[in-house]
C-alpha cells in the first residue's frame, strides 16, 4: 500500500486537532496498520501528553530537520499498540527551524516506514500550520459546531487548495470533514449550528461527527488516546468510524450516544 | 580560526581599497595607477532589436495596406521600437511626406535608414543617427489581436466555493461563480455578479465605475453588496431578504436589494 500523508488542520485552535490526531492515528494502528503522528506544533507540543509519551522524548522533528538526529532515534514507539509511533515536537525550538526542504526529506523517508503519517497541525496560518500541510495527500479539517470555527476552517481549505505540493501542480487534494464536540440537543434548541449547515457551508465530505463527552478529557489527562483509553465510548466509537472511512469502508453516519442502562432508556423515553 | 591566524579575506569578496596616507609634505604615497584622477561615467554599447518597415511604390497603396495590418493587430506595434528604410523608394518620391504620413500613425519611430537627412528634410530632425545593425529576416505579423490583450468585457466563470480569505478579481467584466462566497471571502467585477449559490461575504459590482450592473444571488447571506462604490452592509439589508434569492442594483445612488421573483 502507497503511504498516505494526511495532514489534521483547523485554523482554529483548541477545536480538537491534537485529540483527533491521536484517537485517529490509535484507531488505524490497532487494525494492524503502520502508523505515525508527527506533532508539528514546534513550541507548544502536546500531542507527546496525549500520547503519554512525555517523558520518552529524547529527539525531536526539529532535529531530525536540521539533520541532528537520525529518524529512528528521534520515533517513539507506543507501549500499547507497537504498530503506533510518535515523532515529537521540540518545544524550545523556535517555529523557523523548520524548513520546507528539512519537512520533505522526514516524510520521503517516513513513506517508506509506514502506511499512515498524521501531521498534527499548529493552529492558525502560520508557517507551522503550512509546513503540516505542504506534503499531505489528504486533509482531516477539524471543526467545532460553531459560526468562527466553521469560518476559519473554510479558510484552511482555501490554502489547502492553493498553497500545498498537490495544488501547485494542479493536483486535487482530498478533504474530510470532523465535526467535534457535536451535541445533539444543544443543536437542535439552536444553540449550535447544524450538521446540514456546516456541510453547506464548508462542501466537503463528512468523515465522521464526534459527540461532546467528558470522557475526551480525561483520556487526554490521562495521556491516551480516546481510542485506546475507553474504545466502547461514545467519542471512541465515533473516532473508530471515522478511522475505518479513512481506510476506505463505507459506514452509516451516526452520533453514537453514550449506552444507557434500563433504566436510563426508560426515562429518556419518557422525556421525550 | 586558529588562534595566531592571519585573517583571511572570502574568495568571492572584492579587493579593498589601498589606504592612501598623507606624506610629510602633504603629497600622497603609494597613490596606485587605477585610482581615478578625473570622473568618467561608463558608456556601453548594446543591440536591440527594432521593427523596420520598408515603405514601397506607390506609397498610397502600402500606406492602406500597414493600417489594414495594425487594424488586425493593434498591439502589433504597440511599444515596439519602428526604424523605417527608405532604401526601397525611388529617389524622386517625396520623403518628408512620406514620413510626415508615418508619423501620423501611432508608431513609435526610432530612426530612420536609407536616406540621407537632406532628402528628408525638417522631418528627420532630432532622430539619432544608427549605429551598425544587423537584419534578422522577416518579423510575422499576427493576424489575431495579441492573446496578452484582455479583450473589453471578458467575463469569468468560477467554480466555487470561494473560501474565506479569497479573493476573486476581475476587473474586465461579469464574474459568474458556481457555488457559494463564503464568509470572509469577496468578489470584485468591473461588471455584474451572478453567484448560483450563497453570498456569505462580500461582493463588489462595478468596480471599475459601472452603473448600470447588477448583483444576482441565490441566497443572500451577504456581508455587503457594492455596486460603483456604494454599499449596504448586512445590518442595512432588510431581514425580510435574508435567505432569499435576490438581486441588487443602483437606482439614483441607492443601492437597491429586491427579491427575484
Amino acid at each position: 500500500m502507497m503511504a498516505k500523508v494526511i495532514v489534521v488542520t483547523s485554523g482554529k485552535g483548541g477545536v480538537g486537532k491534537t485529540t483527533s490526531t491521536a484517537a485517529l492515528g490509535a484507531a488505524l494502528a490497532k487494525s494492524g496498520q503502520k502508523v505515525v503522528v508527527i506533532d508539528f506544533d514546534v513550541g507548544l507540543r502536546n500531542l507527546d501528553l496525549v500520547r503519554g509519551a512525555e517523558r520518552r522524548v529524547v529527539f525531536d522533528l526539529i532535529n531530525v530537520v536540521q539533520g541532528e538526529a537520525k529518524l529512528a532515534q528521534a520515533l517513539i514507539r507506543d507501549k500499547r499498540v507497537d504498530t503506533l509511533s510518535l515523532l515529537p515536537a521540540s518545544q524550545t525550538r523556535d517555529k523557523d527551524a523548520l524548513t520546507i526542504e528539512g519537512v520533505e526529506k522526514v516524510i520521503t523517508e517516513l513513506r517508506e516506514k509506514f502506511d499512515w503519517i498524521l501531521c498534527d497541525s499548529p493552529a492558525g496560518i502560520e508557517k507551522g500550520a503550512t509546513m503540516a500541510m505542504h506534503y499531505a495527500d489528504l486533509a482531516v479539517i477539524v471543526t467545532n459546531p460553531e459560526v468562527s470555527s466553521v469560518r476559519d476552517s473554510d479558510r484552511i481549505i482555501g490554502l489547502l487548495d492553493s498553497k500545498t505540493a498537490r495544488a501547485v501542480k494542479g493536483e486535487r487534494m482530498d478533504k474530510h470533514l470532523l465535526i467535534t464536540r457535536f451535541d445533539p440537543a444543544r443543536a437542535e434548541r439552536g444553540e449550535m449550528l447544524k450538521i446540514d449547515d456546516i456541510l453547506e457551508i464548508l462542501a466537503i465530505p463528512l468523515l465522521g461527527i464526534i459527540p461532546e463527552s467528558p470522557q475526551v478529557l480525561t483520556a487526554s489527562n490521562v495521556g491516551s488516546p480516546i481510542t485506546l483509553n475507553s474504545p466502547e465510548s461514545a467519542p471512541g466509537r465515533a473516532y473508530f468510524d471515522a478511522a475505518k472511512r479513512l481506510m476506505g469502508e463505507t459506514l452509516p453516519m451516526r452520533i453514537p450516544s453514550e449506552r444507557k442502562s434500563l433504566l436510563g432508556k426508560l426515562f429518556g423515553r419518557r422525556v421525550a | 580560526m586558529r588562534p595566531g591566524a592571519h585573517p583571511r579575506r572570502g574568495m568571492g569578496q572584492s579587493p579593498t581599497l589601498t589606504l592612501t596616507r598623507l606624506g610629510p609634505v602633504g603629497y600622497p604615497i603609494g597613490v596606485s595607477s587605477e585610482e581615478p584622477s578625473q570622473s568618467f561615467i561608463r558608456v556601453r554599447g548594446r543591440s536591440f532589436m527594432a521593427v523596420v518597415l520598408v515603405p514601397e511604390a506607390p506609397i498610397g497603396d502600402w500606406l492602406t495596406r500597414l493600417d489594414e495590418q495594425t487594424r488586425r493587430a493593434p498591439l502589433f506595434f504597440d511599444e515596439r521600437p519602428v526604424i523605417v528604410d527608405f532604401s526601397a523608394l525611388p529617389i524622386e518620391t517625396d520623403f518628408p511626406e512620406v514620413l510626415a504620413a508615418l508619423k501620423t500613425r501611432d508608431l513609435r519611430i526610432i530612426g530612420i535608414e536609407g536616406a540621407t537627412p537632406e532628402l528628408l528634410g525638417a522631418e528627420s530632425w532630432g532622430l539619432p543617427k544608427l549605429l551598425g545593425g544587423k537584419p534578422v529576416g522577416l518579423i510575422e505579423v499576427p493576424e489575431t489581436p495579441d492573446d496578452a490583450a484582455p479583450a473589453p468585457n471578458a467575463s469569468l466563470i468560477v467554480h466555487g466555493p470561494i473560501r474565506s480569505g479569497q479573493s476573486i478579481v476581475s476587473l474586465t467584466g461579469d464574474v459568474t461563480v458556481i457555488g457559494s462566497v463564503s464568509s470572509g471571502a469577496e468578489v470584485i467585477a468591473g461588471g455584474s455578479v451572478h453567484v448560483y449559490g450563497t453570498i456569505r461575504g462580500r461582493v463588489v459590482a462595478g468596480f471599475t465605475g459601472g452603473k448600470d450592473v447588477r448583483i444576482f444571488c441565490s441566497r443572500l447571506e451577504a456581508e455587503l453588496l457594492a455596486i460603483d462604490g456604494i454599499y449596504r452592509t448586512a445590518d442595512d439589508t432588510a431581514p425580510a431578504l435574508r435567505g432569499k434569492a435576490v438581486q441588487a442594483w443602483l437606482d439614483d445612488d441607492v443601492l437597491v436589494v429586491a427579491a427575484l421573483d
